[in-house]
Formats: C-alpha cells, structure tokens, sequence
C-alpha cells in the first residue's frame, strides 16, 4: 500500500501548498522519484533519438512556432471560421468564459440528451475545469478510458503530467490497484495481464454508455474538424460507439489549415512519445448519418487564456500543443514529478501557464521552480521561450509582493534591496566586502569553511558548505600591482 | 625566462587592450580566478585593464524579479564600458544576463540613447574561452596541469551562450591533463541563483543526482567556466569529504609547470 500511504495531491491551484513545501513529500520518497526518473529517462531517449533523425527538425520547430504564432495573432477570425464549419457540418459549438460555465454546459447538454453516465478520452483541459467532480455532482457519472487515467480514477490519485498522467505509478502499484478496485484477488503484474483486465473494465463501458467526452489536440478552422492523437485506440472507441459526443477545447487550440497538421503531427509524436508517428490520429468532423455519434458539441474554453493573449511576452504560452517535452527535459520535474506543481500543468509549461490561468492570484511559487536551466526551451516543439515568460512573471509576482505587508520582513527581499544599494556605488561595495569579510570570520571554521550560516544563509548551508572569504578581493589583490606596463 | 610553446602572437599591429569583468562574486569570493585570468591573458600578450567602478551585472535582481534594480545595474555598466575595446567576463552566466536580458531591460526601462550604446556594448563582450579562441585564435594557451579533470558545461555556457566544443578545444591541449568525460553534461546542477535558496530543497536533490555523475568520473577536478555552478558542487562536496576539488579553468589554462595552479589553503 505504499501509494496509498500518500496524502492525495492537491492539484486546484487556489489551494495547494507552495512548491517548496509541495515538493518535500515526493523529494523524500525514493519509489517516487525512482518511477519519474525512469519513465522520464525512457521516453527523453527515445526523442533524442528520432529528433536526431529528422534532418529538418529546426526548420519544422521554426514553422509550427510560426503556424502558432500566426493563429494567435488573428485567434478571433479563426474561432469564427472554426464555429460556422463545424455548425454547417452539423456540431453545435458553445463558449465558455471560465472552467465552471464550461462544466455548467457540458452537464445541460448531457441531461438535454437524457444521459446520466459518459465515457472520456484523456483531456488535460476538463481536468484543468474540473470537470469530473462537478459531473458526478450533477448526477452524471464519468468514466475514464485512457489506460493512465482508469488507474488514477480506481486509485484516486492525481495526474502528474500532461502526456502520461500516471508515471508516478509503477507497475507493482497498478497491479494493487486494479486488484482492489476491480476485485481480482490474483492479479499477476504482467503487462498483458494488467491491460487484459483493464479491456475487459472498459468493454463494458464502451458498449453501453451512450455519450462520451473528449478534449481536442487541434481543431482547423477551414474544415471545421476536430483532431485527437492517442496511443491506445481507446479514444477512437469513445469517437465511435457512443451517441453523444462533447468535445471541451482551450480557444487556442485552432489551426488555421487542415495542411497545418502535416506540420504538428511530425513534431507533436516525437516530442510527446518518442515515436514516428502516434497510433491513432482521430479526426472528425460535425456529424455524419448513420456514422458515429449522431449529436456532437464543441465546448470552446477561455478561463483566462484572452488575457493572456494580451501580454506581448506572455502570450506565446497559449503556442504550446501539450507535448510535455518541456517537463520530460526539466532537472527540477525529475526530482519532483508533477504533483508538487499544485496544477494539472505541470513542469515548466505548468509553471508559467498555471499562474496566468489564476491571474498571479495563486500559484505565484511556480515562476520560481526553475533553475532557468533553458533545457525546456531547447526541446520546445513550438519555440516557447519559457525562461523568458518565467522572468516575466517574477517581475510581476515581485512587483505585487514588495508593496505586501508579508514581505517587508522577508530576509531575501532585504538581502536583494541592500545589495542593490550596494551595487550601486563600487566604493560602497568595496566596504561591504570588508564588512563580510570580517562578519563571516565568525562563522569560519578552522579549514577556512563556513559550515553553518543563519537566517536565508541556512537555505544554503543545510546541504553545502561555503567557502570562507578570502583575505583579499581580486581589486584589492589589482590595487597591489604595480602600475606602470598594464 | 623562456617558457616552452608558448604561443605567445607577436603579429598584432599593437597589444590588444581587454577590460576585465571580473563579476560581483568572484571579485568577492574567488579573487584567485581573476588572478589566473590577467595572468593567462598576459601571457598571451593581451593588455587588462580593470575599472575600479565595476560591480554587479544585475543577473541575481533580474533572475529573481527586481527588473528596476536589474536595470540600473545594467545601465551603470553598460556606460562604465563605454570606452573599452573588449570586455573580457570568466563567468558564462553573466555574459548571457548581458546577451539575453539587457536588450529586453533596456527596450522597457530604458532611452533610446541608452539603446545605441547597448549596441555598440554587447559585440564587445566575451566570455574567456570565446575570447581565446574566436578572437585571439588560439587552443593550445601553453598551460600544463597534470590532472584528471572532468568539464561541467553550465548552462548558460551551453544553452545561453553556446559555447560549444571551445571548452573541450582548450582543455585538450592542456599539457598533462586527462580529461574524463561527464555523463549527462547537459543536465543542470540545481544552483540556479537565488533557486538555491529559495528552492532549496529541490535544488539539494538535484545536486545530489548531479554529484553522482560528477564523482564517478573519478577526476581529481571538476572543472567549469562558471564559479557559480563551481559554489554548489564544491560546495557539497566539501561537506560529503568527497575525494575531488572544483576549479574554474582560467586557473587551469593559466597554470604553467613553473607556475602551478593557485590553490586555496
């Protein structure tokens, strides 16, 4: 029971902890750490490796980043173009201006369709609405059909990455969970056993659920369809047997061209899975007798993303396709996993796509969980600059925060604002190496080492000893030179 | 006295002239690398000069949020540099807060004045293995270091300013010097700045991973063209009694057989 030994996380960002403090769980949890590292090491390798074969991979990076840029330079004309093809081709299309008007109308059209249970296909966006908690409260039960997510769902767990929602679990785990959840006291941990059981949970589901729910990886405004890449098939299953269909999708997703997706899909697998091409590329389009569902709606959430658009440096968040090569990159998501982010977005594009969904009302810890390594930038299919946006948003979180009563006695506010200050002028810095200099002498230790430092100071010392200050400064050892031939 | 191969270029028209960076905390806590450094250089025949009114680039205040104190840093130095013909830093992560962050401070806090002189400031700044090999075209600096060492390539020396091989073209030419290849180079150290503190939890746990592939080399050095990075690691180490040291690599290239790296006691 070692997973369940864990408090659930906390993935509503109006409530979960501070990364810091969200991150000290896992990063004392060594089967944690072991799953997320593995898993991650897996599929970075297997991207480098087919990155590597394509010989036009900066030349595509540069034209999806273009393609992205381009949509959300003239987003609204798309979304218009998108909403009359799909209504011509029978899809109705509703908006919604946050993630509770979203899961409002997903629950009317389901009770308009008489249906009080649906089946979904993976979707970080009903996750990021909380979709789920809010359809079983209207009386609607929701089953997940993506492998990962039954065993979130059966192990009450959170995802903790947006491609692969449960990595954190091992093998051994899923096989304790589904033998509890399904009642199959033998379960054996064997691969083909653990999907055997699984296919035989969502049969039955797929052949009496009468509608489904699905988010969306693209939808094109000239055509009006709406694309879905998955590994497992279970999604087209979701596409294909059910009456009902609702697909919920962030505005940004439009794609100007059905062309377009020639581009995305190449970069999109490799990034996301390390493969050619995903197995199964669903795209439909309105609705088609006898073909099908025959009563399909598009749900097109904002929940924050107009204001983003608004933002010069900001808004090239709203480029990303969800491929989470920023995450499977990232040295601080390796330690942490996913669920120390306190969002649905995890790692680097969580970190900075997170706080500008609360509009820096909550999660303002996440722009300071990077290291600003730059390795999320270097793999980003769509050329998202996320150390530039994470700067971005520190400046904000510390323009809003040094006016606050809380951080006027924050040592490392007033650690930055004197160095400022000292900064400022060389014969005030000068002093205040001398001042160091002979304050730090008392922490020293004999072999010239400071062991143990206090106040922010022990932030440091807890896991590494400084070296104490020399007994000169370079400009002091400069001023000692003699003069004449430099 | 004559040294051995030394490949010391006689052909300029006159001595270049390099102002030196030295940065806000190797000035304060490894005056010895800016030592190594105005002492490779002049071996090399270059000039150094030092203006006594340098401080801080700004990086710490940008990277943290401060963007007006980062600005008035960057503005202090871009005009303190006004009259230099190089400015030469041995400290990758400050070279790109200039390349990658000033033009962006200056385009939001800035004048348009201000703008110009940034112009004509960045094409002047280099990092120390840039400036060897780019500008002064050359690899092997007559250094001499009988060690195993194994290079962390920082990331900002990797991915911010792209440095490249040019630390690898160096080190080979070191007499004496086995380099050991690090595995993972790509991944970071968790110093990250003020992420070590505020983060520091997280940034422990990456150190720790980091140090893992660092030790396994079974180097006597690490070696970096980053102090800061240099900090972190040594800094662990130190405290683990683990059996390497850290050194940045001006103190490498600027070690002679006659003249041996300095140490700290």
């Amino acid at each position: 029971m070692s997973h369940a030994a864990a408090a659930r996380a906390v993935l509503d960002p109006a409530h979960a902890p501070p990364f810091p403090k969200a991150a000290l769980p896992v990063l004392r949890n060594p089967q944690l750490r072991k799953n997320v590292a593995h898993a991650i090491d897996v599929i970075q390798s297997k991207r480098a490796r087919l990155v590597a074969e394509k010989t036009d991979w900066q030349e595509l990076r540069a034209s999806a980043s273009a393609i992205r840029a381009h949509v959300l330079d003239h987003l609204a004309e798309y979304l218009e173009q998108f909403e009359a093809r799909c209504t011509a081709a029978g899809g109705k299309v509703h908006w919604a201006r946050d993630g509770a008007e979203a899961n409002r109308l997903v629950a009317g059209i389901l009770r308009d369709e008489g249906v009080n249970q649906a089946i979904k296909i993976k979707t970080m966006t009903s996750a990021e609405t909380q979709m789920n908690p809010a359809l079983e409260a209207a009386g609607i039960s929701v089953f997940e059909t993506d492998l990962a997510e039954i065993i979130l769902q059966l192990g009450e767990d959170e995802p903790s990455h947006i491609v692969v929602p449960a990595l954190h679990v091992n093998r051994a785990q899923v096989r304790e969970i589904f033998s509890r959840r399904m009642e199959i006291p033998d379960l054996k941990d064997d691969p083909q056993v653990l999907t055997a059981a699984a296919r035989h949970y969502l049969r039955q589901k797929f052949l009496t659920v009468p509608a489904a729910i699905s988010g969306a990886n693209f939808f094109i405004a000239e055509t009006g369809a709406v694309a879905i890449v998955e590994s497992e098939g279970n999604g087209r299953m979701c596409l294909t047997l059910p009456r009902v269909m609702v697909t919920l999708a962030g505005i940004e997703k439009v794609l100007p061209r059905f062309a377009d997706l020639e581009v995305m899909l190449q970069l999109l697998a490799r990034s996301a899975t390390g493969e050619r091409m995903n197995p199964y590329t669903s795209l439909w389009t309105g609705v088609t007798a006898g073909d099908g569902p025959q009563s399909f709606h598009v749900v097109l959430l904002d929940n924050g993303r107009s204001e983003i658009l608004k933002r010069k440096t900001e808004r090239q968040t709203l480029k990303c396709i969800r491929c989470a090569a920023c995450m499977n990159a990232c040295p601080v998501y390796r330690q942490t996993g996913g669920h120390a982010y306190g969002s649905v977005y995890p790692g680097p594009i969580g970190a900075i796509f997170t706080p500008q969904l609360m509009r820096l009302e909550h999660a303002q810890s996440l722009p300071y969980a990077s290291s600003l390594c730059a390795a999320c930038y270097e793999v980003c299919p769509v050329k998202i600059n996320i150390p530039e946006v994470l700067l971005e948003l520190r400046a904000r979180v510390t323009d809003r925060e040094r006016r606050s009563f809380g951080k006027f006695f924050d040592p490392l506010y007033w650690g930055l604002r004197v160095a400022n200050l000292l900064f400022s002028r060389a014969w005030l810095f000068t002093a205040a190496q001398r001042l160091g200099r002979i304050g730090l002498r008392f922490f020293t230790r004999r072999d010239g080492w400071i062991h143990s430092l206090p106040s922010v100071g022990a932030r440091w010392t807890m896991t590494r000893d400084l070296r104490g200050m020399p007994s000169q400064s370079f400009r002091q050892w400069w001023d000692t030179r003699p003069k004449e031939g430099r | 006295m004559a040294l051995p191969n030394l490949p010391v270029r006689k052909d300029w028209p006159q001595p270049m002239r390099v102002s030196l960076f030295i940065t806000c905390y190797n000035d304060t806590l490894y005056p010895e690398t800016g030592r190594a450094v105005v002492r490779l250089l002049e071996r090399l025949g270059v000039k150094v000069d030092f203006h006594p009114g340098q401080t801080c680039c700004g990086q710490m205040h940008a990277n943290t949020g401060f963007r007006r104190e980062a600005f008035s840093q960057a503005r202090r130095l871009i005009r303190l540099y006004r009259d230099a013909e190089y400015v030469l830093i041995p400290s990758s992560s400050c070279v790109a807060m200039m390349r990658d962050q000033y033009p962006g401070l200056v385009d939001e806090l800035g004048d348009p004045a201000l703008r110009k002189e940034l112009n004509a400031f960045l094409p002047k700044v280099f990092e120390l293995s840039e400036f060897l090999i780019d500008r002064l075209g050359v690899e092997d600096v007559g250094a001499y270091f009988p060690h195993r060492v194994t290079y962390h390539a920082s990331c900002h020396g990797l991915r911010g300013i792209h440095l490249g091989d040019r630390p690898f073209r160096l080190l080979a030419k070191v007499r004496g010097l086995e380099h050991v290849s690090l595995a993972n180079l790509d991944r970071c150290c968790g110093f990250g700045g003020t992420f070590s503190v505020k983060n520091a939890e997280v940034s422990s746990a990456m150190m720790a991973v980091k140090l893992q592939d660092v030790l396994a080399t079974g180097a006597e050095y690490c070696t970096a063209l980053d102090n800061s990075c240099l900090m972190h690691l040594g800094g662990a180490m130190h405290r683990q009694f683990a059996g390497m040291k850290t050194i940045h690599m001006a103190q490498i290239l600027a070690s002679t057989e006659h003249s041996p790296a300095e140490e700290f006691a």
